[in-house]
C-alpha cells in the first residue's frame, strides 16, 4: 500500500468541475460545486461528510442517475481518460444504451440498503445471472455456474442451495453480500459503494468491510468509498476526498489526512469523533451550529459560519479555490496564506 | 441509592400458527434480565439489533407488560414500586417520572404544532396553569440551548440536532427522575452528534439525572455512560464499569464488539476483526451459550450448559465459563 498519491498510474475514471443542480419549489438549489477527483485502479478512494455535503450526489451524477429534478450544469466525467477509449459520461443519454452498459457493466454499484438493488420477485440466482448474461452472455448453465461461484466469493455459506433463496429470506449481512455479488457479476473495473455498511449492525459491518477490502485488493478494482464515518474511512481508504456543503474541502492520503489536517472543517471533524479511549463523562469536542439548510448556502466559503478561524471580510466574501485534482490540498484561504 | 432496580426481567413473545393460533414456539426478546441503575448515573444498554436492549426499555416504560420479574423504581427518595404487575391507572401518577428520548427527531415531533406547545404537552396534561407554562418553556428552552423564540416555530424549521433539543427539553418538562435514551445520536451528523451527547452530559450534572442509554454500538457509550450492560439474544452477558469494561472485557461478544468498531486511526489498520457468522435466531438461540457458534473461546461445555451472570471481580459481571481466563 503505497502512502502517497501513484502518479505513476493512469486514472480510470477522471471527473472534472463537475457542478449539480436541483430545480426544487423553493428555487434552485446548488448541490455541487466544482468537484475534481480521480479514481485509480487498484486504490481506494474515501469521500467522507455530514449529511448534504454532495457526497451521495456526486455518485449518481457520475452514474447519470440524478432525481428527475436534478442536472449536471458543469464539468466531465470521463472513463478511461487519455485512452482511445475514452469516454465523457456526462455527454450521454441519461437513459441510453451506453450509459446502461457503463453502469453495472464498467461501474459497479453497491447501495446502502441491498434492497434497493434487489428485487422481491426474483431469487438471488435469477437476478445475478441476468446481471452476468446482460453483459457478457456465456449461456444459461455456465451463467449460473458463475452466479455459484460469485456468491462462494463473497462469503455466502452454502451457496449452491442459497442461490435459489428470495432476498428476504436473507439476513441483512447476507443480502449486503448479495449487493456486492451482483455489483462484482460483470467484472467492473470500478465500484462505487455508497455507505455500504451504515445499515448494518457493527459486527456485520466489520465482515462487509473486511470482504470489500479483499475483493479490492484480489481484483486491483477502483473503489470509491462513500461514507459519514471517519473510523471506516481510516480502515480503508488510501486517498480521502472531504466534502462540505457540495465541494470538496480538503483531499490528502489517509495517514496524512488524519495526522496533519488542513481544512479547519477536516480538524473539527476529527476531533468530534467517538473516542474508545476516552475518560469517562469525557466532553466531545464539538463543531458550532449545524450544517445550513441546502437552500440557504452561505456566501463565501461555505463553512465559515462554523469556522473558528474565519478571516471576517475574506472568508465571508470569496470563495476559496477549489482543490486542484491528484494533489494533496485544502479549499480554505488559510491554508493558502500558510502556503505562500 | 438506586433509582431502578430490575430483577428476572423476561419477555417472551409468542410465535402461534394455524386457524387456532396455537402457540408453536416463543421468542425470548428478553430472558433474566438483571441491573440496577444509581440515582444520578447513566448505565449504557449496548447490543445489535434484535438483543433485546429495546424490548428491555420498552417494558421498563411499560409500554410493554413483562413476562415476569420485577421493575423496581424508586418516584422518590422514600418509595420504591414495581412497575411489573401495575395496572394502567396505577401506572399513571408514575408515569412523568420516566420519561423517553427517542432516536429520530424528524418522526417524534408533531410537525403541525409549535415548538413551545410540543414542550408544553406534558404541563398541559399534569394540570399546571398557564402562566406557568410559559415560563416553565422558556426556561427548559434555555436548558437545551435553544432561543426563547423557538417556541412560536414549527419543528421543520429547525436542524436534526435541535429537534433533538427540543425532544430533550419536552422529556425534561416534568422534572423526571430517570430518563430512556433510545440511540438518542444515532440518527444525527458526528458534529451534531457530539454536541448533543455533550448537552445530556451538562444536564445530568446539573439536574442529578438517572438514565438508561440504549445504543447499538461501543462508540459513543463510552462518554456517556458509569456502567455499560452488554446483551446478546436476550441475555445480558456482561455488566462492567465503563472504564473497565474497555479496558479488560470478561466476555468474547464484548471483545467482538469492541474489535468491530472500525478506529479513526490509519495507523491501526487491519486490526478491525469480525466474529465468524451472525447474531442467533432469538426464536431458535443455539443450546448453551447463545454466543458459542460465534465464539473464539467455545469449549464442550459452552454448547450445553448456559452460563449465568456471574461477578468476577469487584462490580464486573460475565456470563462465561472462562471469565477468570479472559481476565489473565
Amino acid at each position: 500500500m503505497a502512502d502517497t498519491m501513484v502518479e505513476t498510474t493512469r486514472p480510470i475514471v477522471s471527473v472534472r468541475d463537475l457542478a449539480v443542480e436541483f430545480r426544487q419549489h423553493t428555487g434552485i438549489v446548488r448541490a455541487l460545486e466544482a468537484v475534481s477527483l480521480d479514481l485509480h485502479p487498484g486504490r481506494v478512494l474515501g469521500v467522507v461528510g455530514e449529511s448534504g455535503c454532495g457526497k451521495s450526489v456526486t455518485a449518481r451524477a457520475m452514474l447519470r442517475i440524478l432525481d428527475r429534478n436534478g442536472s449536471i450544469t458543469a464539468g466531465r466525467v470521463t472513463l478511461d481518460p487519455g485512452t482511445a477509449a475514452e469516454q465523457d459520461l456526462t455527454a450521454l443519454e441519461p437513459e441510453g444504451a451506453q450509459i446502461r452498459s457503463v453502469r453495472g457493466g464498467r461501474i459497479g454499484l453497491i447501495f446502502q440498503e441491498p434492497m434497493a438493488a434487489l428485487s422481491m420477485q426474483y431469487t438471488v440466482g435469477n437476478q445475478l445471472m441476468e446481471a452476468i448474461r446482460v453483459h457478457r452472455d456465456p449461456g444459461k448453465a455456465k451463467a449460473r455456474e458463475r452466479a455459484i461461484s460469485l456468491l462462494n466469493e463473497v462469503g455466502i455459506p452454502r451457496p449452491e442451495t442459497r442461490i435459489d433463496a428470495y432476498p428476504f429470506q436473507l439476513s441483512g449481512g447476507l443480502r449486503q453480500r448479495v449487493g456486492i455479488a451482483l455489483a462484482l457479476a460483470a467484472e467492473p473495473d470500478v465500484l462505487i459503494a455508497d455507505e455500504p455498511t451504515t445499515a448494518l449492525d457493527v459486527t456485520t459491518q466489520a465482515q462487509i468491510l473486511a470482504l470489500l477490502r479483499r475483493l479490492q485488493r484480489d481484483k486491483q478494482i477502483a473503489l470509491m468509498l462513500i461514507t459519514h464515518d471517519m473510523g471506516v474511512i481510516a480502515q480503508m481508504a488510501d486517498d480521502v476526498a472531504v466534502m462540505y456543503l457540495g465541494r470538496i474541502v480538503e483531499f490528502a492520503p489517509v495517514r496524512e489526512l488524519f495526522k496533519h489536517p488542513q481544512h479547519p472543517y477536516t480538524r473539527a471533524l476529527l476531533r468530534s469523533v467517538p473516542n474508545l479511549d476516552a475518560t469517562p463523562r469525557q466532553r466531545l469536542a464539538t463543531i458550532g451550529g449545524a450544517v445550513p439548510q441546502p437552500g440557504s448556502r452561505p456566501v463565501g466559503c461555505p463553512f465559515h459560519p462554523r469556522c473558528p478561524e474565519a478571516i471576517p471580510g475574506r472568508c465571508d466574501t470569496m470563495v476559496p479555490a477549489p482543490v486542484p485534482p491528484g494533489a494533496a490540498g485544502a479549499s480554505c484561504f488559510l491554508v493558502e496564506d500558510a502556503a505562500a | 441509592m438506586n433509582v431502578l432496580e430490575v430483577s428476572g426481567l423476561s419477555k417472551h413473545f409468542p410465535i402461534v400458527a394455524g386457524i387456532l393460533r396455537r402457540e408453536i414456539g416463543r421468542v425470548r426478546a428478553a430472558d433474566d434480565v438483571n441491573f440496577v441503575i444509581e440515582k444520578g448515573k447513566t448505565l449504557a444498554l449496548v447490543g445489535e439489533s434484535g438483543c433485546g436492549k429495546t424490548t428491555v426499555a420498552r417494558c421498563i416504560l411499560r409500554a410493554l407488560r413483562p413476562t415476569a420479574g420485577a421493575i423496581r423504581f424508586a418516584p422518590d427518595d422514600e418509595r420504591m414500586i414495581d412497575l411489573a404487575p401495575l395496572s394502567r391507572s396505577a401506572l399513571r401518577p408514575l408515569r412523568r417520572h420516566i420519561q423517553l428520548i427517542f432516536q429520530d427527531p424528524y418522526a417524534s415531533l408533531n410537525p403541525r404544532m409549535m415548538v413551545g406547545d410540543i414542550i408544553a404537552e406534558p404541563l398541559v396534561v399534569t394540570g399546571v396553569p398557564g402562566p406557568e407554562r410559559e415560563a416553565r418553556v422558556r426556561e427548559l428552552l434555555d436548558l437545551v440551548g435553544l432561543p426563547a423564540v423557538a417556541r412560536l416555530r414549527f419543528p421543520h424549521a429547525f436542524s436534526g440536532g435541535q429537534r433533538q433539543r427540543i425532544g430533550i427539553a419536552r422529556a425534561l418538562a416534568l422534572n423526571p427522575r430517570l430518563i430512556v435514551a433510545d440511540e438518542p445520536v444515532s440518527a444525527l451528523d458526528v458534529s451534531v452528534q457530539a454536541q448533543i451527547i455533550n448537552l445530556l452530559l451538562d444536564l445530568q450534572d446539573r439536574l442529578g439525572l438517572s438514565m438508561l442509554f440504549v445504543a447499538h454500538d461501543l462508540g459513543v457509550v463510552r462518554h456517556v455512560s458509569d456502567r455499560v450492560a452488554v446483551m446478546y439474544v436476550g441475555r445480558i452477558v456482561e455488566v462492567a464499569p465503563t472504564t473497565e469494561l474497555y479496558a479488560t472485557p470478561l466476555h468474547p461478544y464484548t471483545r467482538a464488539l469492541l474489535a468491530a468498531v472500525p478506529k479513526a486511526d490509519p495507523e491501526a489498520r487491519d486490526a478491525i476483526t469480525a466474529p465468524r457468522g451472525e447474531v442467533a435466531d432469538p426464536a431458535n438461540p443455539p443450546p448453551g451459550c447463545a454466543f458459542n457458534p460465534r465464539c473464539p473461546f467455545v469449549i464442550d461445555r459452552c454448547r450445553q450448559d448456559r452460563p449465568e451472570l456471574v461477578e468476577v471481580a469487584p462490580g464486573h459481571l460475565s456470563a462465561c465459563f472462562r471469565a477468570t481466563e479472559l481476565m489473565a
